[in-house]
């Protein structure tokens, strides 16, 4: 064999050596576990926190709201849908204070607003610039004769029991 | 022709078999990269495989999903960062189609077009597809987009560089750019939620169960009955990415 090839093999066998080498400290550890990807991070995504906590640590506390809400039309909602989610709130529940709509008429319009998109049969729509339309007996004393949009829902309808 | 007592010829077959019985065990040693060569199937194996289901005729466009997904997984609350969002489909009358979603629909939708002119309106939530080939995670260079054995498509945010050719290869734009990790984001379909026996937030807060989610193996599962009780179709058939987000009432223009 002549002499330039040997120094060639040699030098490519110091090349590969190096890679190899590189290779060993740079690939982490669990690279190729499952797939082309660091095993390890399906347990680092996997142990994230949890934000949204359920409706049974509302009732550990707020067990007339929940049950209220489970006895009306509102019952396939959960509480965090609407007040956000509660993981902070459990944690130091007087000082991390969960949502309240306060601008009530856009709130309730997210679900209830009149579209055309919304299947008539899955939820009650009403028009937020005629509604209400007239007086409900159960709540005499809310004056319509105002603008609409200062009237809250919240005067007439409970949000946890929507008619009652 | 004589005939030939060297007997080459049986020799020449013997060799010839003994070839293509070797190159049929040598095939087999190609299933590691089965992946590059033929398309990926899903694994046979004890773990589920996910999927999702969504019933456009249940769906009432309140959004609540996108919001959970927002709350759950600490999503930019500036209106071009989803995880999940919904649009609504408006068909007019002279058939052109409008496309619109406000927020991600997190703040409603109000009717931009009056009755009259409508031939058909519908809204139609859209997240991550997971897609048994997702492009997204073919073209990722460095291998932090991965499907999980479980067929959920998720990002190692420790090993991402953020060079966005995941976003750009999303046919479905479901993917978008963190803009404080510096790093690609997309649903996980709360696979830390999953992991725990939780639905994924966008399921457990949708007021009226218009998504669900399940195990493709398991036959019995909410999915599978979901399949077979309705009509469904996964967008963008034609581009083979094999997703894994079946619509119920899926018009034709959506895309």
């Amino acid at each position: 064999m002549p002499l330039h090839i040997k120094r060639l093999i040699l030098v490519f066998a110091l090349f590969i050596a190096l890679f190899l080498v590189l290779r060993h400290f740079l690939v982490p550890e669990s690279f190729g576990q499952y797939g082309h990807y660091r095993g390890k991070a399906l347990e680092e995504i996997a142990s994230r926190e949890v934000h949204h906590v359920g409706v049974n640590a509302c009732a550990s506390c707020h067990d007339t709201i929940v049950n209220l809400k489970a006895s009306g039309l509102h019952e396939t909602l959960t509480c965090e849908g609407c007040h956000g989610a509660g993981y902070l709130h459990v944690k130091s529940p007087k000082t991390e204070k969960l949502f309240i709509p306060t601008k009530v008429r856009d709130f309730c319009g997210v679900c209830h607003q009149k579209n055309a998109a919304r299947g008539k049969d899955q939820v009650k729509q009403i028009d937020l610039k005629l509604h209400p339309v007239h007086v409900i007996p159960q709540h005499p004393n809310v004056n319509l004769n105002r603008p609409k949009n200062e009237i809250k829902c919240t005067e007439c309808h409970n949000p946890h029991e929507p008619w009652q | 022709m004589a005939i030939n007592k060297d007997n080459t010829n049986r020799r020449k077959f013997l060799i010839n078999s003994g070839a293509i019985l070797g190159g049929v065990f040598a095939t087999t040693l190609i299933k590691p990269f089965n992946a590059v060569i033929f398309a990926a199937e899903e694994p046979k194996k004890a773990l589920p495989w996910y999927g999702v289901g969504i019933d456009i005729e249940k769906c009432i466009g309140c959004g609540r999903c996108a919001n959970a997904c927002k709350n759950e997984n600490d999503v930019p609350r500036e209106p071009f960062f989803f995880r999940n969002w919904v649009e609504q489909y408006t068909i007019k009358n002279d058939g052109s189609i409008k496309v619109e979603s406000p927020n991600g629909g997190i703040d409603g939708f109000k009717q931009s077009v009056p009755d009259e002119e409508i031939f058909k309106t519908f809204f139609v939530p859209k997240m991550c597809n997971h897609c048994a080939k997702s492009p997204c995670e073919e073209v990722c260079p460095v291998g932090a987009t991965f499907r999980s054995p479980e067929g959920v498509v998720m990002i190692d945010v420790k090993y991402c560089i953020g060079c966005r050719y995941c976003i750009q290869a999303c046919p479905y734009g479901c993917r978008y750019m963190h803009p404080v990790k510096n790093v690609a984001d997309k649903c996980t379909l709360c696979y830390h939620r999953l992991k725990k026996g939780l639905d994924p937030a966008c399921m457990a807060n949708c007021p009226t169960g218009a998504r669900i989610y399940g195990d493709l193996h398991d036959k019995k599962s909410a999915l599978v009955k979901f399949l077979k009780d309705h009509n469904c179709m996964v967008l963008k058939p034609q581009l083979n990415t094999r997703p894994k987000l079946y619509y119920n009432a899926l018009a034709q223009e959506v895309r």
